[in-house]
C-alpha cells in the first residue's frame, strides 16, 4: 500500500529525518513511535506532500508520488489528521465533513454543477452515518470552533475519513483525551480496519499501540531504530533506551 | 432629490467593489487589485460604447469577462505570495494599471469632435445613458438589478458546497490541501470572480459618471474596495452592503456639514467601528440577534 524507500528530509543542518524504509502492508494498522522530535510528523507531512522530500521516495500502491501536490495525493486516497487539530474553526461540523467530500474521486463523475451545490443524496447520508459514527450526530450545526476538545478531535478523524481514504494517517489522535475516550478511539481504529482502510498510527501512547497496531516501527533522530510486531518492539533493548524506558519510568 | 439619487448610485456601484473584494477574501486574501479591475472595466465598457457603439449590456458583459479573464492571470503568480507581499504585489498591478491609463491615447473622430481615452485627460463622453433617453430613475433602477443579481448569486454560492470551500481555505490553507482542496485553483477562482463583478461595476460607474480618468482609480479606491468587506464581516454579502451604506451614506455623505473636521472624524469612526464590532458590523452574533427578533415578532404574531 504504501512504501517509504530511503526517505530523507534534512532542514538546513537538521536532519529531520534520515534514510527511513517502510511499508504499510494493505489493510494493515502500523504504528510508528519515538519520543518527541524524532520525525514522525515530519514523515507524515512527507507522505502527504506538505513539502518534497530531501531524498528518497514515497510509493503509494507502487507508484511514485513524490511529485504530486498535497490534493493530488488526497485524490489518490490518502487522508489524515493533524498532530495540533486544524479544523475549520468557523464552518459548522457538518460544513467541516461536506468540504473534505469535495476532494473525492468519485465526485469527478458527479455532475459538475451538482458536486459544487450540495453534492448528491447519497454525499449527504454519507456525511450523517460519519457523523453518527464519530457521535457528533448532535452538534452538526454547531461551529466547529466552538467544540469540546475531544469533540473536535472526533471531527477531525471524521474529516479525514469523509475524503474516503484507502490509507489514513492519524498524527497522535489520543493526544489529550481520557481513558474512556482512548477506548473508543481504539474500536473506531479497529472498525476502520474492518472496513478496509490502512493505518499509520503515529502515537505516544502505548496502551494503545501495543493494542490495536499490527506492526510497529521506531524512530530516533529521524531514523529507524527497530522495527516489528508490538511485543518483538517493547522487549527491544535499544528501544527501550531510546523511548520505553523513559515512558516507564514516568508510568 | 437628484442627490439621493445619484447618491444611490455610487452605493450601488460601491457595494459591487465591495463584493468584488469579498470574494477574494473569503480565501483569506487581501487584494488590493480591485481597483485595477474596476478600471479596466471602466475603460473596456466605456470604449465599447463609445468608440464601437455597442449596447451597454453587451459592453458590460465584455467589461466583466476582460477584467475576469486578467484577474485570473494576474492571480496565478499573486496568489503564490502571502499576507504583506500580497498587499504589496496587488498595489504594485492596481498603480501599473492606473499608469497605463494615464498613457493611454485612442482617439477617433465622431462628427466634429474626437472621443475615447486621452491619457491624463482622462476619457470624457461617455454619453450613453443621457443619449439613448435614460433618466436617472432609470439608470438607478438599473444599478440596483446589477446590484441585486451579483448578491443574490454570491448569496447562494456561499450556502453551496463551493461557498464552504472559499471559506476553508480561509481559514486554513494546509487544512484544506490535507482535505484534498486544490487551493490554487479555489484562489484562482475566486480572483477571477472577484475580477468579474469589479469590472462590471467599473463599466457601470464609467457610464454613471461620463468622465473617467486615472487618478479615480488610485490606492484610494483599492483601500475602499477592501474596507467594505473587512468593516462589514465575511458572514455573508449584506455586511458589505451595509458597509458601503455606513460609509458612502453617513460618513462621506451625512457627515458633511462637519466641513473639514470630517475627514478627521472618518478615520476615527472606522477605527471605532472595528474596535467594537471586530469581526464585521454584520458578525455571527448580530446575525443570531437578528433571528432572534424575527423569532419573537413570529411568535407574538401567532
Amino acid at each position: 500500500m504504501l512504501e517509504l524507500r530511503m526517505l530523507t528530509k534534512r532542514f538546513g543542518g537538521v536532519r529531520a529525518v534520515e534514510h527511513v524504509d517502510l511499508a504499510v502492508a494493505e489493510g494493515e494498522i502500523f504504528g510508528l513511535i519515538g519520543p518527541n522530535g524524532s520525525g514522525k510528523s515530519t514523515i507524515v507531512n512527507l507522505i502527504c506532500g506538505l513539502f518534497p522530500a530531501t531524498d528518497g521516495n514515497v510509493l503509494f500502491r507502487g507508484e511514485d508520488i513524490g511529485d504530486l501536490s498535497p490534493h493530488a495525493r488526497v485524490a489518490l486516497g490518502i487522508a489524515r489528521t493533524f498532530q495540533n487539530i486544524r479544523l475549520f474553526g468557523q464552518l459548522t461540523v457538518w460544513q467541516n465533513l461536506w468540504v473534505a467530500q469535495n476532494s473525492r474521486k468519485q465526485l469527478g463523475a458527479q455532475h459538475f454543477i451538482g458536486r459544487w451545490l450540495g453534492g448528491s443524496r447519497r454525499d449527504r447520508e454519507e456525511i450523517n452515518r460519519t457523523l453518527e459514527f464519530f457521535d457528533l450526530a448532535h452538534k452538526r450545526d454547531e461551529l466547529a470552533a466552538n467544540l469540546a476538545f475531544g469533540e473536535q478531535r472526533r471531527l477531525e478523524f471524521a474529516r479525514a475519513l469523509s475524503a474516503k481514504p484507502a490509507l489514513l494517517l492519524l498524527d497522535e489522535p489520543a493526544a489529550g483525551m481520557n481513558v474512556e475516550e482512548i477506548e473508543e478511539l481504539d474500536d473506531r481504529i479497529r472498525k476502520l480496519r474492518e472496513d478496509g482502510i490502512s493505518i499509520l498510527l503515529i502515537e505516544h501512547h502505548m496502551e494503545l499501540v501495543m493494542s490495536v497496531t499490527d506492526r510497529v516501527a521506531v524512530l530516533n533522530f529521524g531514523q529507524k531504530i527497530a522495527e516489528g510486531r508490538p511485543a518483538e518492539i517493547q522487549g527491544n533493548p535499544l528501544v527501550s533506551e531510546a523511548y520505553l524506558g523513559t515512558a516507564a519510568k514516568v508510568g | 432629490m437628484d442627490f439621493y439619487l445619484g447618491l444611490a448610485q455610487i452605493i450601488g456601484i460601491h457595494t459591487l467593489l465591495g463584493l468584488s473584494a469579498y470574494c477574494v477574501l473569503l480565501t483569506g486574501q487581501v487584494s488590493l487589485a480591485q481597483a485595477g479591475f474596476f478600471a479596466i472595466g471602466a475603460y473596456v465598457a466605456g470604449m465599447l460604447t463609445v468608440l464601437a457603439e455597442w449596447p451597454l449590456i453587451p459592453a458590460l458583459l465584455a467589461a466583466a469577462v476582460i477584467a475576469g479573464a486578467i484577474a485570473c492571470a494576474v492571480g496565478f503568480p499573486a496568489l503564490r505570495l502571502r499576507g504583506l507581499m500580497l498587499v504589496v504585489a496587488t498595489i504594485a498591478f492596481g498603480e501599473s494599471v492606473r499608469l497605463f491609463f494615464f498613457n493611454f491615447d485612442y482617439q477617433i473622430t465622431r462628427g466634429n469632435i474626437r472621443v475615447g481615452p486621452l491619457g491624463g485627460e482622462g476619457f470624457r463622453q461617455i454619453r450613453y445613458f443621457p443619449e439613448h433617453g435614460w433618466s436617472t430613475l432609470e439608470v438607478l433602477l438599473f444599478v440596483w438589478m446589477v446590484v441585486t443579481l451579483v448578491m443574490a448569486a454570491l448569496w447562494w454560492m456561499d450556502r453551496s458546497r463551493a461557498g464552504a470551500v472559499l471559506r476553508a481555505v480561509g481559514e486554513d490553507e494546509v487544512a484544506a490541501q490535507s482535505t484534498g482542496i486544490n487551493i490554487t485553483a479555489v484562489k484562482v477562482s475566486a480572483m477571477t470572480v472577484g475580477g468579474v463583478i469589479a469590472g462590471a461595476g467599473g463599466g457601470i460607474f464609467a457610464h454613471y459618471t461620463t468622465h473617467i480618468e486615472h487618478v479615480q482609480f488610485g490606492v484610494v479606491l483599492a483601500t475602499f474596495a477592501i474596507a467594505y468587506p473587512i468593516l462589514g464581516g465575511l458572514s455573508n454579502v449584506f455586511g458589505t452592503l451595509l458597509a458601503v451604506l455606513f460609509v458612502q451614506g453617513f460618513l462621506i455623505e451625512g457627515l458633511r456639514f462637519l466641513g473639514d473636521w470630517r475627514n478627521l472624524l472618518f478615520g476615527a469612526l472606522i477605527l471605532l467601528a472595528m474596535n467594537l464590532r471586530p469581526r464585521g458590523l454584520l458578525d455571527a452574533g448580530a446575525i443570531a440577534a437578528l433571528r432572534r427578533l424575527s423569532y419573537r415578532k413570529d411568535a407574538t404574531g401567532a
